[in-house]
């Protein structure tokens, strides 16, 4: 018998009693209704508790801010489908690079970039989390890694106020990776400190009319 | 020995064993002040952040109820659930394994790795593999594991054991942290102070060589969805991202209960996962990838999915609910009696209340000492409250001391001290006729008790309740004959 068939016939036989479990009760709340001022007043109050940079600015001004936010980075790493436009006031010392299909950056190119900018798919105000799901403005998973600051683009038109809000506009089998606040650990007295060994510094920008 | 009849549910082997009774474990492990004064202020701390983030919804119950539903429907489709995430997962490219106990699993991990060519691996923190002893097992192979969660790291540069599932280095303070990084990681800044952020730091520089070189990674899971052959894995420090993402060969390693019906249940346990265990609103990072992708992280996907016992706890009806746990750990940290003994009494690398039901229904109430781990509990229900899954871990202690007095009973052909003691208490609370006998007694009691009024010393294994409390001395009479000589005298 393989490992496989008498691993499903021992739970056979531990459910030889039929145990029928209850309908699953989903009274949880699933829907919201809240104003768009209210959810960037959430999120942003979320993500101040969790140590992230964050801006509400509107769409006009990302070139200025990414450019501003950036200042310090000696190169930038971006995934190919980013809008072009906002890099556009980068000053001329940092490089720019993209990361394509077929032009894919190493891990240790990636460790030797000191930002990443990206896009995000949705974000979630009431637990301060951004979701981000490897579309072409957001990139490989390495790409957000690797590089010790993010600059992440979230578009007010993306954030909702609960998890299972979330989750209807999302294709759960993309690598999607779930960003609250930058990497922490509760590790030592359990009490968070910030910055591990993912980026030490999360800034993120809210951009209305996105 | 228990005898072990093909197909039917086996016990696990591994790290789920106490080695000692509890009682004994625990009077040692009391005499570590330090350790006591560690965990009474990290379990604090912890207590006061969950009640914030748990008491900030006002679904709170309503999401219980829906993880308790879905683990339990879970449970009882479970053969049907791992076939549909099998085949989903491989149709995703992933390569799927089976594992009936600890060590077919180590074989199989340890042949994975050696056919990638590499003697290094990359961990994320895992309790299966903690469970099966992985590291130990891949030493004696010749391949090195670092593990590279910040506490596992701790544990692992200490020479130490796990006493925590979420912060298996609880039981040491900043200090004692600040002392194991100076002494083994030869590159540490010799000024390195005790500031969480600054130890933290140090194990960035430690690991960062190793994350971006790693061939190999091996991990747990948190979930894994049947619908779509979904895992995931919830994390704090960036470790996780790194080992999940970075190399090119990926073994996962995870126990069969673990597998939820659909993706949508994801909603309920990522709102209750996070404010249970870290008491944050969210984790930092979670990571959800489903088989390989052909761009994005490993190209080589595995997952050994792990019996190693949980069958057999799966076959006891009344205790099997213990299998919903999803690792969050609040039950130990509400928990009065993980409080002061810590999580090394409890032997397993599942400790606290959990754990006192989860070992000895994975390997049999017989086995070793894990009869007394029901035990090292009062029963407080504070574990039962504090459960996003609603596990009675009360009711499931209570019913495996049953089977522990029964199974001790099978070996005892003469009845012990207990039994006599069972018997006469029913004999005698069985009719008031019968106690009022008893209470005749009382003064008895009181010649017993000498000048000073106190009991100091009971026979056979009363002698355990006067260990540390002496008894007063009983009154002249009973309530009984008291009340009695009341009336008459009217």
């Amino acid at each position: 018998m393989s490992a496989k068939e008498e691993i499903l016939s021992r739970i056979r036989s531990a459910l030889s009693d039929a145990p029928v479990a209850e309908e699953t009760p989903r009274e949880y709340r699933t829907s919201s209704q809240m104003p768009e001022e209210e959810l960037i007043e959430l999120l942003v109050d979320r993500l101040i508790d969790y140590k992230a940079g964050v801006e509400v600015i509107n769409s006009a001004q990302i070139p200025e801010f990414v450019a501003a936010k950036l200042k310090d980075a000696n190169s930038v790493v971006y995934p190919h489908g980013l809008e072009q436009r906002w890099l556009s006031e980068l000053p001329t010392g940092i490089t720019q690079i993209p990361d394509a299909p077929g032009a894919r950056l190493s891990v240790a190119q990636l460790d030797a970039t000191s930002a990443v900018v990206t896009s995000s798919q949705v974000s979630i105000a009431e637990s301060g989390t951004i979701i981000l799901d490897g579309e072409p403005n957001q990139g490989r998973r390495a790409i957000s890694l690797v590089p010790d600051h993010h600059l992440c683009i979230v578009p007010v038109s993306s954030i909702v106020r609960l998890l299972p809000e979330a989750m209807v506009r999302l294709t759960i089998t993309r690598p999607l990776t779930w960003i609250s606040g930058p990497s922490a650990t509760s590790d030592i007295e359990l009490e968070r400190v910030e910055g591990v060994h993912g980026p030490r510094t999360l800034d993120v920008l809210l951009v209305r009319g996105l | 020995m228990t005898q072990v009849f093909l197909g039917m549910p086996a016990p696990g082997h591994g790290n789920l064993f106490e080695e000692e009774p509890f009682p004994q474990a625990a009077h040692r492990e009391l005499g570590n002040t330090q350790m006591r004064k560690n965990l009474r202020h990290a379990t604090h701390t912890i207590r006061d952040k969950r009640l914030k983030v748990v008491g900030e919804l006002p679904d709170w119950e309503q999401l219980r109820d829906a993880g308790a539903a879905i683990k339990n429907n879970a449970m009882a489709n479970l053969e049907e659930l791992l076939l549909q995430f099998e085949k989903n997962f491989i149709a995703r490219g992933g390569i799927v394994h089976w594992a009936r106990d600890a060590s077919e699993a180590n074989k199989i991990v340890t042949q994975l790795v050696k056919d990638t060519g590499s003697t290094e691996v990359v961990k994320v923190k895992s309790m299966a593999t903690q469970e099966i002893g992985l590291n130990e097992h891949l030493e004696t192979e010749g391949i090195s594991a670092f593990e590279t969660d910040l506490a596992e790291l701790i544990v692992q540069l200490g020479h130490d054991k796990p006493s925590h599932i979420l912060v298996p280095a609880i039981h040491k303070n900043r200090t004692q942290v600040r002392d194991i990084f100076l002494q083994e990681m030869p590159e540490v800044d010799p000024n390195l102070t005790d500031d969480p952020s600054k130890l933290a730091d140090a194990a960035r520089t430690h690991l960062r060589k190793k994350f971006l070189a790693a061939k190999v990674a091996i991990s747990g899971a948190n979930f894994a969805l049947a619908d779509t052959g979904t895992l995931g894995v919830v994390e704090s420090e960036g470790n996780g991202r790194m080992c999940l993402t970075l190399p090119e060969t990926l073994i996962t390693v995870m126990g069969i209960e673990k597998v939820l019906p659909q993706w949508e249940d994801l909603e309920v346990f990522m709102q209750l996962l996070p404010r249970s265990s870290t008491g944050e609103r969210m984790n930092p990072y979670t990571s959800l990838w489903t088989g390989a992708s052909a761009d994005d992280g490993p190209r080589n996907v595995h997952i050994v999915l792990l019996d190693n016992g949980r069958t057999r706890a799966l076959s006891d009806r009344f205790g099997r609910t213990a299998l919903n746990c999803i690792r969050c750990s609040a039950c130990m940290n509400v928990c009065p009696v993980y409080e002061r003994t810590g999580g090394h009494a409890y032997g397993s690398t599942y400790p606290g209340p959990i754990g006192a039901i989860l070992s000895p229904l994975m390997t049999g109430i017989e086995a070793e000492d894990n009869g007394s781990l029901p035990y090292a509990s009062s029963l407080c229900g504070a574990c039962y409250d504090a459960c996003p899954v609603k596990i009675n871990i009360p009711e499931i202690l209570v019913h495996l001391r049953g089977e522990d007095v029964d199974t001790k009973r099978e070996t005892h052909k003469i009845p012990t001290q207990m039994d006599l003691l069972m018997k006469g208490g029913s004999w005698a609370l069985g009719k008031g006729k019968n106690i009022g006998l008893l209470e005749k007694a009382l003064p008895l009691g009181r010649l017993m008790a000498g000048k000073d009024k106190k009991i100091k010393k009971l026979p056979g294994i009363a002698a355990g309740w006067t260990q540390s409390r002496d008894i007063p001395a009983p009154p002249n009479k009973s309530f009984r004959d008291w009340w009695s000589d009341q009336k008459e005298s009217k």
